[in-house]
C-alpha cells in the first residue's frame, strides 16, 4: 500500500495543495484524503505539491493525509482492453457498474483488466534466442478479430530469452517468459505497466502511403487522410461532427479503432456501445467491438481525468501500434480537452493568454498530434496511429485558438459548415473549407486499386466546385436565366455531384458504407456526365432535356446499388455515353 | 454522525460580497454546508468554497445582507449539501433552497441525497427511445422530442417560450404512466412564475408539478442551487419511484449570469466574455442528469429555456448549452412579428435523438423521409427568397415560384397552429404531405418512389 507523503494545505475545487514531507517527483500518482481519491502532480513549490485530482474533491479538508507509491500515472496493457469501457485514468466501467451501482462514487480503486481471465498464450520465439525490447515473445487471440501480441516491455534491456511458457491458458499475472541480459533476469508476464503521458519509443517514423478508407465519399474522394495521418474536424454544434466521428469508428479501413469520448455527452456514449455491440464490420464479418477499446470521460465526469482521457487514448493506441497494428484514434473532442487544460490552469493561477487558454496550449497539441504517424517499431514492424480529431469551436468560429493552433499540427481539415447542415446535407463537410495535403502522399494508390485517373478527375470536380462557388454569386445577382448553357451545366454538375454523390445518409442500410470501388465508379459517372453534357450542349441539347434524361435518373440512383451489384452500376456507367448520344436523335 | 465536526465559531474575518472568510478554524471539508445563525435566531446556509490551513472560505446562500463580523455563530455540519425528498413533494411549491413557499409545512423526507448529484456511468445508460408526442408539428414531424433527452429552447427576450413550454406541459401529458414535471424558475420575473403556475392550474396538472422558484431579486447563489435542488427531486422520482420526469429549467440565462457574477467575485480568470473558463463543466453537471438508466423504468427529459443575449446564437450561453444538449428548437423573431405561432425556425433547429426513434416500427415509415425533404426544400425556398428579394419575383423561374408558394404555406399553415391546437403526429405528418406535395413530384429527392406513389397529393 501507499505510503503517507504528506498532508493537504488548500482545497479549490479539482487543485489540492499538499505540503510533502518527502521527495516527490512532477507527474508521481498520489491517492489524496481519507477516501484515497487519484491524483497526478503537476507542479511543485518548495515543500508545496499541487495536486490535480480525478475525482470530486467535496470534503477533503487540511490535514488530511496523502499517500503516493511514487510512481507516474500509468495504464495496464495487455490483453483485456479489446471491446472494454475505461474511464479518463483507465479505470473499467463495467466493473464500476457491478460493483458499485448506476452513479460513479468516488476512491474506486480497480484494476483495468481482468487479472482472473485465463488467455490462451501461444509462444512464439525459443529459449536461446536474441530478444530486445518491444519484440514479440507469443501471442494471444483476444477477440476472433485480434491476435494480441505479447510484447517485451520497452523498458527491459535486449539479451537472450532465458525461458517461455508452453502453449496454454494462463492469466496474465503470470510470468510467460524471461530474459537474460548482463546476468540479470527480467521476467515478462502478458501485460505491463507504462507511463500515460510518455511516448512509447519506435525505431524510426516512415512516409505515409496509404489512404485510410472510411466509406465515406466526400472524406475518401476529395478529402482523403492516410494511415498514420491527422485529420482535424471542426464545426458548431448540430454539424454533425460526432456523426462523422462514429462513422469513421465504425467503418474506417483500420485494425484497431480506439474512441475517445472527451467530455462530451452521456447518451452519445451509450449510443456508440449499444451501436458496435450490433454492427458488423462489413470487411470481415464480424462485430465491431471486436477492434474497439472505448475511453469515455463524459461532460459531467470530472475535469481532470478528461485531461487524462486523450492521453489514455494515445497511449492504448501506440501500444498497439507496437504489435504493428493500422489504429486509429477518434477523439471527441479536443476543444473540451483544451477546455479542461484551461479550467486547471486556472485553478493553479497561471497567467492566462487569448481566451483564458494557458500559453502551453500549443506545445501540449503539438505534442498529442506527434504521437500520431507510421513507424517502424521496434521489433522492425510497421504501425500507424491515424489521429482524427474533432474541434468544437466556439460560436463556430475557426479563428479561435483551439481550431488555429490545431491547424498548424494537421495536414487534413474536413470543415463542417453550419448551412450544410441546416439544409440537412450530411456530411456537411464543406467543399470549399476542408483541404487534404495528403493526396499526394497516397495517390498511387488509387492508381493501384482503380483503373482510372482519380487525380485528375478530384482536380477536376474541385475546379468546378469553385466555378461555381463563382457563378452562385452571379445567380445571386441577375437570376440564372442570364447565364448561356456552358455554364449553366457546372451549375446543374455541381448540384448532382452534390445530391448523388457527397450526401451520403449515415442512417441508410446501403449507403451508410461505400467502398473505394464503388466510390470511384459513382465519381467516374458524374465526370462523364459533365464531360458528355459540355459536347451535346455545343450540338445544341437542352439543359433541361439532360436533366430529363434516363441518365440523369440514374446517377441519383446511384447510391442505391449495394457492394454486391456493383457490375450493374459499372454496366450503367460504361452505357452513359451512348445513352446520351441518343438525346441527338 | 460525526459529533466533532459540529463546531461553532463566533468570529468572522471578512466579508465580501456574498462570501465570508472565518480563520482559525479546522476540520471542515471543501464543498460542504455551514450554517449561519444571527442574533435574531434566523438561520442561513452556506457553502466552503475553498478551505486551507485554519481558514475557510464561505459562500453564503441568500446573502449577506445584514450580517456583521461578530453578530452571528458558525457550524460546520461536516457534509455536503443535501436534500430531503419525498413523493409528498408532488404538487408543492418551494423556493431556490428546497423550502416550502406555499405556506405548508416542509414535506417529511424519505431520502437526503446530495444536490449536486453523482455523474452517472456512463455504461449504465440506456439510450434514450419513445418519442414524446407534444402535439406541435414542427416538433412532432422535424425535431422529435425523445424521453430522456435534454432539448433546450434557444428564445429571445419578448418570444413566447413560456407559452410553448406550458403548452407541451399540457400536451404531452401520457395518462396512467406516472408522468410529472419538474419546474425550476432561475431568476423569473414573479409574473412568469404566476403564468406557470395558472397554467398547470388550468391543464390540471398542478399536482403533479414540483416548483422551484427563485425569483429575479433572490441572490445570485440561490440561482445557482435551483435547478440542483430540481434535479435531485427528479432524480429520486425517476430512478427510485419509477416516474418519467419532465424538467423545465427557465431561465438558462439567468443562471449563467449568477455564475459569471460569483466568479467575478472570487476574482477568477475569465474565458469569453467574463464567463468562466468552467462554464462548459458546470451546464454539463446540469444538463447530464437527464437521461435513462439500464433496468429503471423512469426517465428525466429536460427541456431548458434560455434567451440568447441579442438573439445571438454564437454567445457563449447558448453555444455551450448547444454542445451539451441533444439539439435544440430555436425560436424565431421574425416569424413572431409577422403573428406566426410557435414562431420554432425549423433550419437551426435539431433533434439529434430523432434519427434513431422515428420511422417504421417507431412511427411511420414515411416520417424520416418526409422530415428530410421538407427540411431541404424549406431550405431550398430561402435561398429562392434571397434571390427574388433582389431580382424581383418576376425574374425567377416558375418552379423556384413553386418554391416561394410552399414556403409560404409551410411557415402559415404547418409552423402555425394556436395555443390550444394538439395536432397527433399522424395528423402533422398528413399536413407534411399536404404540403409538400405543393412542389412537383421530381423535386422530393428524399422521398422514395414508392412512398411518393402511396402518399403524394396529386392535383386533380
Amino acid at each position: 500500500m501507499a505510503e503517507k507523503i504528506g498532508t493537504i494545505i488548500r482545497v479549490n475545487g479539482p487543485v489540492v495543495q499538499i505540503r510533502c514531507n518527502e521527495d516527490i517527483r512532477i507527474l508521481d500518482m498520489v491517492e489524496v484524503g481519507q477516501f484515497h481519491l487519484v491524483g497526478e502532480v503537476v507542479r511543485l513549490k518548495g515543500d508545496v505539491a499541487y495536486v490535480q485530482v480525478y475525482e470530486d474533491t467535496t470534503s477533503l479538508k487540511a490535514q488530511d493525509p496523502v499517500y503516493s507509491d511514487k510512481i507516474p500515472l500509468s495504464l495496464e496493457l495487455g490483453p483485456g482492453l479489446i471491446g472494454n469501457i475505461f474511464d479518463g485514468i483507465q479505470r473499467p466501467l463495467e466493473k464500476i457498474k457491478a460493483q458499485e451501482g448506476d452513479f460513479i462514487s468516488r476512491g474506486i480503486h480497480i484494476s483495468a483488466l481482468d487479472k482472473e481471465k485465463k488467455w490462451h498464450f501461444k509462444p512464439l520465439r525459443k529459449i536461446g534466442e536474441k530478444i530486445g525490447p518491444g519484440d514479440i515473445i507469443g501471442e494471444v487471440q483476444e477477440t476472433t478479430l485480434v491476435k494480441h501480441k505479447i510484447l517485451v516491455p520497452p523498458y527491459i534491456p535486449a539479451g537472450i530469452l532465458f525461458s517461455v511458457k508452453e502453449e496454454g491458458d494462463y492469466d496474465i499475472e503470470q510470468t510467460m517468459a524471461e530474459i537474460e541480459s548482463n546476468g540479470n533476469i527480467h521476467s515478462v508476464r502478458m501485460y505491463h505497466r507504462w507511463p500515460v503521458r510518455k511516448n512509447r519509443p519506435y525505431n524510426q517514423k516512415i512516409d505515409v502511403n496509404t489512404p485510410l478508407i472510411t466509406g465515406q465519399r466526400v472524406i475518401d474522394t476529395l478529402f482523403p487522410v492516410a494511415k498514420g495521418g491527422c485529420v482535424a474536424v471542426p464545426g458548431g454544434f448540430g454539424t454533425g461532427k460526432t456523426v462523422v466521428q462514429h462513422q469513421l469508428a465504425k467503418w474506417s479501413d483500420a485494425d484497431i479503432v480506439v474512441f475517445v469520448g472527451c467530455g462530451e455527452r452521456g447518451n452519445e456514449m451509450t449510443d456508440v456501445l449499444a451501436n458496435f455491440t450490433k454492427l458488423v464490420d462489413p470487411r470481415t464479418g464480424k462485430l465491431l467491438l471486436e477492434r474497439t477499446v472505448f475511453i469515455a470521460n463524459t461532460s459531467n465526469m470530472p475535469v481532470a481525468a478528461r485531461e487524462a482521457s486523450i492521453y489514455t487514448g494515445i497511449t492504448i493506441a501506440e501500444y498497439f501500434r507496437d504489435m504493428g497494428y493500422q489504429v486509429a484514434l477518434m477523439a471527441d473532442s479536443t476543444s473540451r480537452w483544451a477546455e479542461a487544460l484551461r479550467e486547471l490552469s486556472g485553478r493553479m493561477e497561471e497567467i492566462p493568454l487569448e481566451e483564458g487558454f494557458p500559453g502551453y496550449l500549443p506545445s501540449r497539441l503539438a505534442e498529442f498530434y506527434e504521437r500520431a504517424g507510421r513507424v517502424i517499431n521496434l521489433n522492425g514492424s510497421t504501425g500507424s496511429i491515424t489521429v482524427i480529431a474533432s474541434v468544437s469551436p466556439q460560436g463556430g468560429d475557426f479563428s479561435e485558438p483551439v481550431t488555429s493552433h490545431t491547424k498548424r499540427f494537421i495536414r487534413c481539415f474536413w470543415a463542417l459548415d453550419r448551412d450544410l447542415a441546416y439544409s440537412r446535407h450530411y456530411p456537411a463537410i464543406s467543399w470549399i473549407d476542408s483541404y487534404s495535403e495528403y493526396v499526394d502522399d497516397i495517390k498511387l494508390w488509387w492508381d493501384a486499386h482503380t483503373d482510372g485517373n482519380w487525380i485528375g478527375y478530384r482536380n477536376e470536380i474541385l475546379d468546378l466546385l469553385q466555378k461555381e462557388q463563382r457563378l452562385q454569386q452571379i445567380v445571386k445577382l441577375i437570376g440564372p436565366d442570364v447565364l448561356p448553357n456552358t455554364q449553366k451545366i457546372i451549375l446543374e454538375t455541381c448540384l448532382l455531384f452534390k445530391n448523388a454523390f457527397l450526401q451520403q445518409s449515415a442512417f441508410d442500410e446501403i449507403d451508410t458504407f461505400c467502398s473505394a470501388r464503388k466510390q470511384f465508379l459513382m465519381f467516374k459517372a458524374i465526370i462523364t456526365f459533365h464531360r458528355k453534357a459540355e459536347e451535346l450542349i455545343k450540338q445544341g441539347i437542352d439543359i433541361d432535356e439532360l436533366r430529363e434524361s434516363d441518365v440523369y435518373r440514374g446517377i441519383v440512383r446511384m447510391k442505391s446499388y449495394s457492394e454486391e451489384t456493383l457490375s450493374e452500376l459499372e454496366k450503367f456507367v460504361d452505357s452513359m455515353e451512348q445513352q446520351m448520344e441518343k438525346l441527338l436523335k | 454522525m460525526n459529533m466533532y465536526n459540529l463546531r461553532q465559531y463566533t468570529v468572522l474575518d471578512e466579508i465580501a460580497g456574498q462570501l465570508f472568510v472565518i480563520r482559525n478554524i479546522h476540520n471542515v471539508g471543501y464543498n460542504e454546508i455551514v450554517e449561519i445563525t444571527e442574533e435574531n435566531g434566523k438561520i442561513r446556509t452556506g457553502i466552503t468554497l475553498e478551505v486551507g490551513e485554519g481558514y475557510a472560505i464561505v459562500q453564503v446562500l441568500g446573502g449577506t445582507t445584514g450580517l456583521a463580523l461578530k453578530n452571528c455563530r458558525v457550524r460546520f455540519k461536516g457534509e455536503p449539501l443535501k436534500f430531503g425528498v419525498s413523493q409528498q413533494m408532488l404538487g408543492r411549491i418551494f423556493d431556490g433552497l428546497g423550502n416550502p413557499l406555499d405556506g405548508l409545512p416542509e414535506p417529511i423526507a424519505e431520502e437526503k441525497m446530495n444536490v449536486n448529484g453523482i455523474a452517472i456511468n456512463p455504461s449504465a445508460r440506456d439510450y434514450p427511445e419513445n418519442i414524446i408526442e407534444t402535439g406541435i408539428s414542427t416538433i412532432d414531424v422535424m425535431n422529435t422530442l425523445i424521453r430522456g433527452q435534454k432539448l433546450p429552447f434557444f428564445s429571445g427576450s419578448g418570444l413566447p417560450h413560456d407559452m410553448i413550454a406550458a403548452q407541451i406541459v399540457r400536451q404531452a401529458r401520457v395518462e396512467g404512466e406516472g408522468f410529472c414535471i419538474v419546474f425550476a424558475g432561475m431568476g423569473v420575473k414573479y409574473d412568469t412564475a404566476r403564468f406557470f403556475i395558472r397554467s398547470f392550474e388550468e391543464t390540471g396538472v398542478l399536482d403533479n408539478v414540483i416548483m422551484f422558484l427563485s425569483l429575479a431579486d433572490s441572490p445570485s447563489l440561490t440561482r445557482l442551487m435551483t435547478p440542483r435542488f430540481a434535479l435531485t427531486a427528479a432524480e429520486f422520482l425517476a430512478f427510485e419511484k419509477d416516474m418519467h420526469v419532465l424538467v423545465l429549467l427557465t431561465d438558462m440565462s439567468n443562471y449563467c449570469e449568477a455564475l459569471r457574477e460569483l466568479s467575478t467575485m472570487r476574482g477568477e480568470i475569465p474565458a469569453r466574455k467574463g464567463y468562466p473558463g468552467y462554464l462548459y463543466s458546470d451546464l454539463a453537471s446540469i444538463y447530464e442528469r437527464a437521461g435513462r438508466i439500464k433496468n429503471k423504468k423512469g426517465s428525466i427529459t429536460q427541456i431548458p429555456i434560455l434567451t440568447m443575449p441579442n438573439d445571438d446564437i454564437t454567445h457563449p450561453i447558448p453555444d455551450l448549452t448547444g454542445y451539451i444538449t441533444e439539439g435544440q428548437i430555436v425560436l424565431d423573431r421574425e416569424l413572431h412579428s409577422r403573428g406566426i405561432y410557435p414562431p420554432i425556425s425549423v433550419l437551426p433547429s435539431l433533434s439529434r435523438l430523432m434519427k434513431d426513434n422515428i420511422g417504421s416500427g417507431k412511427t411511420r415509415e414515411d416520417h424520416p423521409s418526409l422530415a428530410s425533404q421538407l427540411f431541404a426544400s424549406y431550405a431550398r425556398t430561402r435561398d429562392i427568397k434571397a434571390i427574388a428579394s433582389i431580382i424581383g419575383e418576376e425574374e425567377i423561374s416558375s418552379l423556384d415560384r413553386l418554391y416561394l408558394k410552399f414556403g409560404e404555406i409551410f411557415e402559415t399553415k404547418f409552423v402555425n397552429q394556436s395555443y390550444n391546437e394538439r395536432r397527433t403526429l399522424n395528423q402533422s405528418l398528413e399536413l407534411g404531405w399536404d404540403i409538400i406535395s405543393n412542389l412537383p413530384e421530381e423535386e422530393l429527392i428524399r422521398i422514395s418512389q414508392q412512398q411518393i406513389k402511396q402518399r403524394y397529393r396529386h392535383k386533380k
